[in-house]
């Protein structure tokens, strides 16, 4: 509960309100991925995050 | 007040501790783990920073991280939906990551510092920003009351190039250019283009550019970078593809230079070094052209530089000869390991209204000697359990025989005192040589360091006789700035010679010190003062009064793919296993010849092969 309080208070301060259905979308597609997928190993030549 | 500051979950995870603004221990985790730029909680570099101030985690007041995790997911949302439907693959490969650990960094840390001291309250806990971060580390600890800081990287959350302003113990945000136009990126493009590692090759890359020419620099600002007058600039995205793929570049810029990458086992051509030269010459144009503006537009005389870009000692040296600033300073540490220190200084200095510390030396950073020493007592009961046959001198006999060693050509272990923060041995952890014999650079690279022959080595000069080899008009402790060697120190090369073409340059003597002359004329300077590293200067003086030089070799204690050696029992298997002559550690001398060995009790490092 603490993280989505603090992913809210972050949204509002920072004016991206907008990504709140995107946040929703992709997270559920990458819900998906991840249980399908099982595995947190990035294969990035470099990794941007 | 106690602020502990750590780096993690990205390169080159660190622990940092500072009392009452005054830094106290720093220390990055791939020395303890021996994992060359380990990622994970770097609880070992924690439990180290605790035990050098006698302290728990209880008595620290803070612990900061050094970026803001849920800004790096904003800009992550923000690439994906900007070049959606491109970049699924790399989505697909990327949330996994996100929701199952990168999402939720603060329970993560929480739950690492909670192994540490079980009471942990998570409301100690803050998070800075990563360009504030590497601009603290870069102003607080530097002699400057007021400076501009430059901070440049790859990318933390959004920005890859900062413009701040210091000024006593406050930082303002200027202008920022932001991802995914980052001339880090840009430069790491190349890396891997070339044929090298992503994050640890561009040192490669810079040492490969003076064996070529820029005859790629016009294509890369025609098509790859457009860079306006004030030294702000724009990457062409079309040519790249970290943004929505799983490698640097992509189709269309493998057709512009005709070829594709470098495989990393394949020989490295003339192209690849002309590529080297040209983004080199790219990354300097832009230093250079941001810096003048800079100057220009705030009349500030003092810069300060961190990010990864800072560690391109080579576009440092050429801000320093433009004249441009009265003083510039770069922080040693100036990768993400720095931003450790730099997260805690902004929380002391930011959030609790901290004043400057002012320091007696010439800066804040302790000559960067901030990692665990050991005592002689600690060391010959380690060497013991090794089996190791070791003679105990004093000071002076030390000094007598390293020094004697080097003059002899042999080439030396030398551990001494607290390890140095930051990627540069400067010699507390180093292997040491003859600069003056025209072999002891492809010897120390192909036997020692087991590393490409190519490479150049630095030079550690007697701050006081620097003028005598280098044309440097300033002081560098932290080996971040490249010179060329005095015209008097060069020698011309014969006609024969000057016909020689790509890597056989590295055999030609150019200077009466050759091994730490690279195929410019230039060296990339470690200036030693007496304040900070004593003993190393006394090692670099008795060397001078043996040879007439006042400058040795230095090199990192460590072989290729494996992290600078932190304990005795780490030098000792390095020391076995090249063909190093004696190590000096502690009080204590070692001989190679007088060793024998026991695989059970000295394990092999880790094997040498390609990084």
């Amino acid at each position: 509960m603490d993280f989505l309080r603090e992913l809210w208070a972050f949204m509002r301060a920072r004016k991206k309100l907008w990504l709140l259905p995107i946040i929703i979308v992709l997270l559920l597609l990458g819900g998906l991925i991840v249980f399908v997928q099982g595995s947190a190993l990035a294969p990035f030549i470099y990794t941007i995050f | 007040m106690w602020i502990l500051g750590l780096s993690a979950y990205y390169h080159d995870s660190a622990a940092a501790l500072i009392r009452d603004g005054e830094i106290v221990a720093a220390a990055q985790e791939e020395r303890f783990c021996r994992v060359k730029h380990y990622p994970g909680f770097p609880t070992q570099a924690v439990r180290y920073c605790l035990r050098e101030a006698g302290i728990t985690l209880d008595d620290v007041d803070w612990v900061v991280f050094y970026e803001k995790p849920f800004l790096k997911f904003e800009r992550l949302l923000e690439t994906y939906h900007a070049f959606a439907p491109l970049g699924f693959r790399s989505y697909v490969k990327a949330m996994p990551v996100w929701l199952k650990e990168k999402l939720f960094q603060k329970r993560e840390l929480t739950q690492s510092l909670r192994a540490l001291a079980p009471h942990f309250d998570a409301k100690r806990l803050l998070f800075s920003e990563h360009h504030l971060s590497h601009a603290a580390s870069a102003f607080y600890p530097s002699p400057f009351e007021r400076a501009l800081i430059l901070t440049m990287d790859g990318v933390g959350e959004w920005a890859t190039t900062s413009v701040m302003m210091g000024e006593g113990r406050l930082i303002r945000p200027l202008k920022e250019i932001h991802f995914p136009h980052s001339l880090g990126l840009l430069y790491s493009a190349f890396t891997y283009f070339t044929g090298f590692k992503v994050n640890s090759g561009e040192y490669k890359l810079m040492g490969l550019a003076p064996y070529g020419e820029p005859v790629y620099a016009d294509l890369i600002r025609q098509h790859l970078i457009e860079i306006e007058g004030d030294g702000s600039f724009r990457l062409n995205m079309r040519y790249f593809d970290y943004c929505t793929g799983l490698t640097m570049t992509n189709r269309r810029f493998d057709r512009l230079f005709g070829r594709g990458p470098r495989r990393s086992e394949a020989e490295i051509t003339q192209m690849d070094m002309d590529l080297a030269r040209s983004i080199q010459s790219v990354t300097e144009e832009v230093v250079l052209k941001m810096a003048a503006a800079l100057r220009r537009e705030y009349g500030i005389g003092n810069l300060c530089l961190a990010g990864g870009v800072a560690l391109n000692s080579v576009a440092n040296g050429k801000l320093l000869q433009s004249g441009l600033y009265d003083g510039l300073w770069i922080q040693p540490a100036a990768g993400d390991a720095g931003g450790a220190l730099g997260a805690a200084l902004a929380a002391y200095h930011l959030e609790h209204a901290g004043e400057r510390v002012q320091h007696e030396a010439r800066d804040g950073m302790r000559g960067a000697y901030l990692g665990p020493a050991f005592t002689d007592a600690e060391i010959m009961r380690e060497l013991d359990r090794l089996g190791a046959r070791y003679h105990p001198l004093n000071e002076s006999e030390l000094v007598d025989r390293a020094a004697r060693a080097i003059a002899d050509g042999k080439v030396i272990g030398w551990f001494q005192g607290r390890m140095e923060f930051g990627p540069r041995a400067l010699g507390a952890r180093s292997i040491l040589g003859d600069p003056r014999s025209p072999v002891t650079q492809s010897l120390m690279n192909l036997k020692i360091k087991y590393r490409e022959s190519f490479r150049p080595f630095a030079p550690s000069v007697l701050s006081e006789d620097c003028a005598e080899y280098f044309d440097l008009a300033s002081d560098s402790p932290y080996m971040l700035l490249v010179a060329p060697v005095t015209a008097a120190r060069r020698r011309e090369l014969g006609e024969a010679e000057r016909g020689i073409r790509g890597l056989d340059q590295v055999h030609l003597a150019r200077s009466n010190i050759p091994a730490v002359t690279h195929v410019d004329y230039s060296a990339r300077v470690q200036t030693v003062h007496a304040d900070t590293h004593p003993l190393y200067h006394a090692l670099i003086s008795r060397f001078k009064q043996l040879s007439g030089y006042g400058v040795i070799v230095n090199t990192s204690f460590n072989v290729r793919g494996e992290p600078i050696v932190c304990t005795p029992q780490d030098a000792f298997r390095c020391f076995m296993n090249t063909a190093m002559d004696e190590l000096y550690i502690g009080g204590l001398r070692l001989i190679k010849t007088e060793q024998i060995i026991d695989p059970d009790r000295v394990p092999p490092a880790v094997l040498p092969g390609l990084d």
